[in-house]
């Protein structure tokens, strides 16, 4: 950023001067931001690590319950019985901000919240008890799944957001305000020398009339 | 109100559909990366099995820096591959620049 033909007058002086300001201002906020961005993202992503080993092995005991249930019924009853399901499980999407990063909180919505027996779809008499238990499980695990996936989520968003600050900050600080500064300092070396000049010039061309 | 779905081998995913998720069953990469993006249009949150993630790592990558949808990995009946721990130590080095919880 530094330019070495400028214009080394006084109003170029302080224009440069307000930039370095602006600049200087710029680079605080942004180096706070980039603080703050940091320090929740470490707790935010000690979280998600946690929650994942949490959903990992809660998630693999339920494969092995349905497993076992798939051992004990036929696959293809085990199939029908699952394979309409009454219930519905949609989701609400709301907006949150982090410090200006706008992660997502989710809500899940079951369509027949008021039905406890919504998620057994199918008659008690051709199936095994073992299956009511996998699916009592794997119900028991999605309030897991859709905390990781907020976490989640909001852990690659920050990520990407102090990459981008991190890139600023940098920016700010190695280049430009460095560049500002150096053009200031040849802006007013020029012109204490202009002023140098005219001064000898002055005392000469009174020496000449004196003599 | 957006959908829930769930994307994987037909024997670990199955199960969620008694809890009226959408499940996508898929096998191959082609099929996989276009169930993906299709569902990117609709889906709040796509989960979706590390073996058939392994597939298709680009079509995830693209997902990472959108609001939403989530794509979020999780293990299938034949346990876990790592790929989603990898993607949190990933995460971190690439905002913190070391991984800083080993």
């Amino acid at each position: 950023m530094v330019k070495r033909n400028v214009h080394a007058t006084r109003m170029e002086l302080s224009r440069l001067k307000k930039r370095l300001e602006i600049a200087e201002r710029g680079h605080k906020l942004l180096k706070d931001k980039q603080d703050e961005l940091m320090r929740r993202f470490i707790a935010l992503i000690k979280k998600n690590k946690q929650l994942r080993q949490k959903m990992e092995k809660e998630l693999k005991d339920t494969f092995q319950d349905f497993l076992i249930a798939a051992s004990v019924m036929p696959p293809e009853m085990l199939e029908g019985a699952i394979s309409f399901p009454k219930e519905k499980m949609s989701l609400e999407i709301f907006r949150k901000n982090v410090m200006g990063v706008v992660v997502p909180a989710m809500k899940v919505k079951r369509k027949l919240a008021d039905d406890p027996g919504s998620i057994y779809p199918y008659g008690f008499v051709q199936t095994a008890a073992e299956l009511d238990d996998a699916i009592a499980k794997l119900y028991r695990i999605i309030p897991v799944l859709l905390e990781l996936t907020e976490v989640e989520k909001a852990c690659q968003l920050m990520a990407d957001e102090i990459e981008k600050t991190r890139r600023r900050v940098n920016a700010l600080e190695y280049r430009t305000i460095p560049g500002l500064e150096e053009t200031i300092k040849i802006i007013r070396m020029k012109l204490d020398e202009n002023e140098r000049g005219t001064i000898t010039r002055l005392i000469k061309v009174k020496d000449i009339i004196n003599k | 109100m957006h959908k829930i779905a769930v994307v994987g081998d037909k024997d670990s995913v199955l199960a969620f559909k008694v809890l009226g998720i959408d499940v996508y069953t898929v096998s191959g990469e082609k099929e996989a990366r276009i169930t993906v993006d299709r569902l990117a249009e609709e889906a709040g949150i796509i989960f979706i099995t590390e073996r058939t993630a392994r597939l298709i790592p680009k079509t995830i990558e693209r997902y990472d820096k959108k609001f939403i949808p989530a794509v979020i990995l999780i293990p299938d009946n034949q346990g876990t591959l790592n790929i989603g721990m990898e993607r949190i130590n990933k995460n971190m080095e690439k905002a913190v620049g070391v991984n800083i919880l080993e």
